[in-house]
């Protein structure tokens, strides 16, 4: 599978608020980070949640933010981070 | 649950009425699970033995399997190399069934603490630590942790100098997380065996830190 993104790109998680079974978690919509690690394909979680068992393939990402990029007020180390995962799909450049 | 009856006839009331399990509200989910493992065994996808084997062997799992395998990752770099590529893997080499879904584990250094959550749900490397603690699925921890790490942290008597990085995994998707702790200072005359029994569950998670022997 041909990925988008590669290691070290910075990404904007899409700030769409699509109802049903979403895997982007709220407080990262609209945040920028950076790719850590391309960590394999898997089915897309939001169509398999729905039966459609031969769902896309999508890659997946896992994708570090800093904490004061993702909270303004953040109050703990400046070097803190949180490493999330995302499918392809919720990533676009930034 | 009620309790009414006439209070005239005689036994000892002062003991306090424990419920069954039949008596809280079968909920909603309850009712589907049930329902799709008889289907499912009805229609002769697997049997009830195949249904009780799994349950058990998710039983079987528990974080004495992680502390073991976390003790041997400490005394033998070539596992650890394994563990930090698969954990499934590597685990396997050992005797140790992790599951299929896919473990990758994070390793503490004296600059990066890692901690695990999961914010959208519950997800947690049960296939090798079996079932997560109740905390781990509340939404204060899965909320909080995200937030304000550290002062999670400090709740479970956890702190760590400002210019260390906590770095937080949010399993949203196909992976869990594991933590690899650091080795404590004082353990050199150690074996595995004794090294296993400084993990524990949290540390594992990343709330804490293994217990230093020699108490410094």
């Amino acid at each position: 599978m041909s990925e988008r993104f590669s290691v070290g790109d910075r990404v904007r998680v899409r700030r769409a608020y699509p109802p049903g079974h979403v895997r982007a978690p709220y407080f990262t919509r609209g945040k920028v980070g950076e790719v850590q690690a391309i960590a394999g394909s898997y089915r897309n979680p939001e169509q398999l949640a729905y039966g459609i068992t031969d769902a896309d393939r999508l890659p997946l990402y896992r994708v570090i933010f800093r904490q004061s990029d993702l909270w303004a007020d953040y109050q703990g180390g400046p070097k803190d981070t949180t490493v999330v995962d995302f499918y392809e799909n919720w990533l676009d450049p930034a | 649950m009620t309790h009414d009856h006439d209070h005239s006839h005689g036994h000892d009331h002062d003991q306090t009425f424990q419920p069954d399990i039949e008596d809280s509200p079968f909920t909603h989910h309850q009712v589907m699970a049930e329902a799709l493992g008889e289907l499912l065994i009805e229609k002769g996808v697997f049997t009830a033995d195949d249904l009780r084997r799994q349950i058990e062997h998710l039983d079987s799992r528990t974080p004495a399997l992680g502390a073991e395998v976390i003790a041997r990752a400490w005394t033998d770099p070539d596992f650890k190399a394994k563990l930090m590529e698969n954990v499934n893997e590597a685990t396997a080499s050992i005797g140790i069934d992790s599951g299929d879904i896919p473990i990758r584990a994070v390793e503490n250094t004296p600059e990066t603490h890692h901690m695990i959550v999961c914010t959208l749900c519950s997800c947690y490397p049960r296939g090798l630590l079996g079932p997560p603690p109740d905390w781990y699925k509340s939404r204060a921890y899965r909320s909080r942790t995200v937030r304000e790490p550290r002062a999670i942290l400090s709740e479970f008597g956890t702190t760590l100098p400002d210019d260390v990085e906590v770095r937080v995994h949010d399993s949203t998707a196909d992976l869990r997380y594991l933590v690899l702790p650091m080795r404590p200072r004082g353990t050199d005359g150690m074996d595995e065996a004794d090294l296993a029994k400084l993990v524990t569950r949290d540390c594992l998670i990343g709330v804490s830190l293994p217990d230093n022997p020699g108490g410094v």
